[in-house]
């Protein structure tokens, strides 16, 4: 199978996308000659015209408004947010009127629009420019997050995104634009909504997403070497929420580990720890259920200042050994 | 190529330094110390950029190369007691108004010695107890808070304006216009400076901007509003300090759009796909701000040939006695990383 970067992989289902389905179309900051500020949409201008690859002016609020409006009428729009920080300055469109248009209206309007955004720390690029906001997209009911940890993820489920009924949040992670991975020539989609186990174990699950997939996944195979069988199951959606799938998987494993980058308080974790107390994997648990999540900080830009606020595999390691010898 | 709006200037272009000199009150001295921060700014920045191309700046920088005049002239012309709101392209302003160069230079290299102690960056520079707001990573970030600070200024009766500084690409904003209009209503002391050098990022100011120059909209919401050369230091300073004494006199809230021209890409990754060769040449040799205030003071006779060299070698031992200041303190330390979360 060929290889393509994350990067590419999302622009190939922009692409396919906007080549299969006229009402689709690109709205953003610097998405044209630039090509985007991380390159995703390199060429695309070229091919669609300014039109449909629309440059914007700096206005978020601006360019998610007129994506939600677009969508309403039976557009397509995909709105990028260079930063997933600035999605801060369009949270009205998003939260009030694209999240809510369908239930308000009792059911008689859509908004099919995907916002995609780049976000994560590790590039020291520091506090307005590293944030990871997933958890706060997920709190408002109407709206799907999506974070992709691969290639052949990111373009199966942005094709998804893209055809999805509802507003979806699209949560690119910066430092994987660069990562390489299988992904076939020809259509293919991943269904939102639906997790997957990316290294099979028996031991403890890792409930992860984005970047802490592959971070997951190197401990996951270190510890292997050693003899302890870690499952990583890769949420893939945030939301809605694979509950079954992370049921599922603590029933067969007994121990739960959930690692995001967003920040521990109000994070996503605790919503899949509490999936998990309030099911029948409660009584499978052999150990307390626990949770490696970014610091309640905002990101430093320091390099080693900046490491240490998010999980890093040794983070990872050391509490699944923690978990498995019952020490925290 | 984008030109400016010459013909829409509200200045005309300094000529003659010694009679606009004497027109503004300034001393020979302050000429020579306003040349002279013009091109420690662009010495510094050139350094910054050296820093990084050795991989010692984390993440990325904005750099002002071409827009010294606009710094100088501003930050000559408010008062130390004034605010500052800077924006993300911001190392000229800090520099205009006295920042201590090792400090910068110590917070390019993430160190704890660097004004924010490493946890900033070049993009997040303030130093609060000396009235400077910071620099801000949101486009238009400032724009929000100069209302604030304005409001605190008018109810404490002090005689304090606040400057706030964006770029063209920021007045796309919607916070632009609520910033202006609540100005508008209510006398706010600010002083509000465009920084228009014709980019936001690849976009260029005409194809994103519906009506040039900007100082339309400013009229639109009662505020008067001058667009003029920024690549001219004393055009620049003059507006600005009538500017301020509009502001102090109580007048309410004035807007200066400066026109001037970046030279490096916009961050780190750009690769200037969006504007020409040519044009940049152009900026650099036709217009350059230094060259301009440089020819003007040789031909008035107030500068050297030989002085320049001097203080050229002056400025470069400054700047690298600055990196050698960052390089050799310490890095923060990891412990302290969820200090100053809260208060
Ligand atoms: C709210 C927000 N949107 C987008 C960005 C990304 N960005 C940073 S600077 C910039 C261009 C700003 O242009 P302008 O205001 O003209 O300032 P300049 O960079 O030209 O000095 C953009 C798009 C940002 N930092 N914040
Ligand atoms: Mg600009």
């Amino acid at each position: 199978m060929p290889e393509k970067t994350y990067r590419e992989a999302i622009h190939d289902a922009m692409v396919e996308e906007m080549r299969r389905d006229e009402t689709v179309f690109l709205m953003g900051e610097d998405i044209g000659s630039y090509g985007g500020a991380f390159g995703v949409s390199a060429g695309m201008l070229a091919e669609f015209g300014p039109e449909r690859v629309r440059e914007t002016p700096i206005s978020e609020l601006g360019i998610v408004g007129a994506a939600a409006g677009a969508a309403m009428v039976g557009m397509k729009p995909i709105a990028e947010m260079m930063f997933m920080d600035f999605i801060l300055l369009a949270l009205e469109p998003l939260m009030n009127q694209a999240a809510k248009a369908r239930y308000m209206f009792g059911g008689k309007a859509t908004v099919p629009m995907v916002v995609r955004m780049a976000g994560g720390s590790g590039t020291g690029a520091a506090a307005q420019h590293s944030q990871s906001l997933e958890s706060i997209l997920m709190a408002i009911p109407g709206i799907k997050v999506v974070a992709p940890s691969t290639p052949y993820d990111a373009k199966g489920l942005l094709i998804s995104a893209i055809r999805d009924p509802n507003p979806v949040c699209f949560v690119e992670h910066k430092v994987l634009y660069k990562v390489k991975g299988e992904v076939p020539e020809g259509e293919y989609s991943i269904p939102l909504g639906v997790a997957e186990i990316k290294h099979p174990g028996t031991q403890l699950t890792v409930v992860s997403s984005g970047i802490m997939v592959s971070k997951s996944l190197a401990v996951a195979t270190k510890l292997e070497a050693e003899g302890i069988s870690v499952e990583v199951l890769d949420l893939r959606t945030l939301r809605p929420m694979d509950n079954e799938a992370i049921i599922k998987s603590v029933k067969k494993t007994g121990r739960l580990l959930v690692v995001h980058e967003a920040p521990q308080t109000g994070g996503w974790a605790g919503e899949v720890l509490a999936v998990v107390a309030g099911s029948e994997a409660f009584d499978y648990l052999d150990a307390p259920m626990r949770r490696l999540a970014g610091k309640d900080v905002p990101i430093p830009y320091n390099r080693f200042l900046e490491a240490a606020a998010v999980p890093q595999e040794a983070d990872i390691e050391a509490e699944i050994r923690a978990i498995l010898s019952n020490k925290y | 190529m984008v030109m400016w709006k010459k013909e829409e200037f509200d200045n005309y272009q300094t000529t003659d330094v010694l009679e606009t000199a004497n027109r503004l009150g300034l001393e020979k001295e302050k000429l020579i110390e306003m040349y002279r921060t013009m091109m420690k700014i662009r010495f510094f920045e050139e350094m910054a950029d050296k820093q990084y191309a050795l991989g010692k700046v984390h993440g990325t920088m904005h750099l002002s190369a071409g827009q010294e005049a606009v710094a100088v002239g501003s930050g000559f012309a408010i008062k130390k007691s004034d605010y500052l709101l800077n924006h993300h392209r911001g190392h000229g302003h800090f520099i205009a108004s006295g920042a201590d160069v090792n400090k910068m230079m110590a917070e390019f290299l993430g160190k704890d010695t660097g004004y924010c102690r490493g946890r900033g960056g070049s993009m997040h520079i303030a130093d609060v107890t000396a009235n400077n707001l910071g620099a801000n990573g949101i486009v238009g970030g400032g724009l929000q808070l100069a209302v604030g600070v304005g409001i605190a200024i008018q109810m404490r009766k002090t005689d304090q304006l606040v400057l706030t500084i964006f770029g063209d690409g920021a007045a796309n904003e919607g916070i632009f216009h609520e910033s202006l209009n609540m100005a508008g209503i209510w006398d706010l002391p600010i002083l509000y400076l465009c920084e228009n050098n014709q980019y936001g990022m690849s976009a260029n100011v005409n194809r994103v901007s519906a009506k040039t120059p900007f100082k339309a909209r400013a009229e639109a919401y009662g505020i008067p509003g001058y667009y003029i050369d920024g690549n001219d230091v004393l055009a620049v300073y003059e507006f600005m300090k009538n500017a301020s004494e509009h502001i102090r006199a109580g007048k309410g809230p004035v807007f200066v759009e400066a026109q001037t021209y970046r030279y490096f890409g916009h961050s780190k990754s750009d690769r200037n796909l969006y504007r020409t060769k040519e044009e940049i040449e152009y900026w650099k040799t036709v217009e350059d701000p230094i060259e301009r205030f440089e020819g003007l003071l040789l031909q008035a006779g107030l500068l050297k040939v030989e002085e320049i060299k001097a203080m050229q070698d002056e400025i470069n031992k400054e700047i690298e006695a600055a990196v050698t200041f960052a390089e050799n303190s310490p890095e923060p330390d990891v412990k302290d990383l969820t200090e100053w979360v809260y208060a």
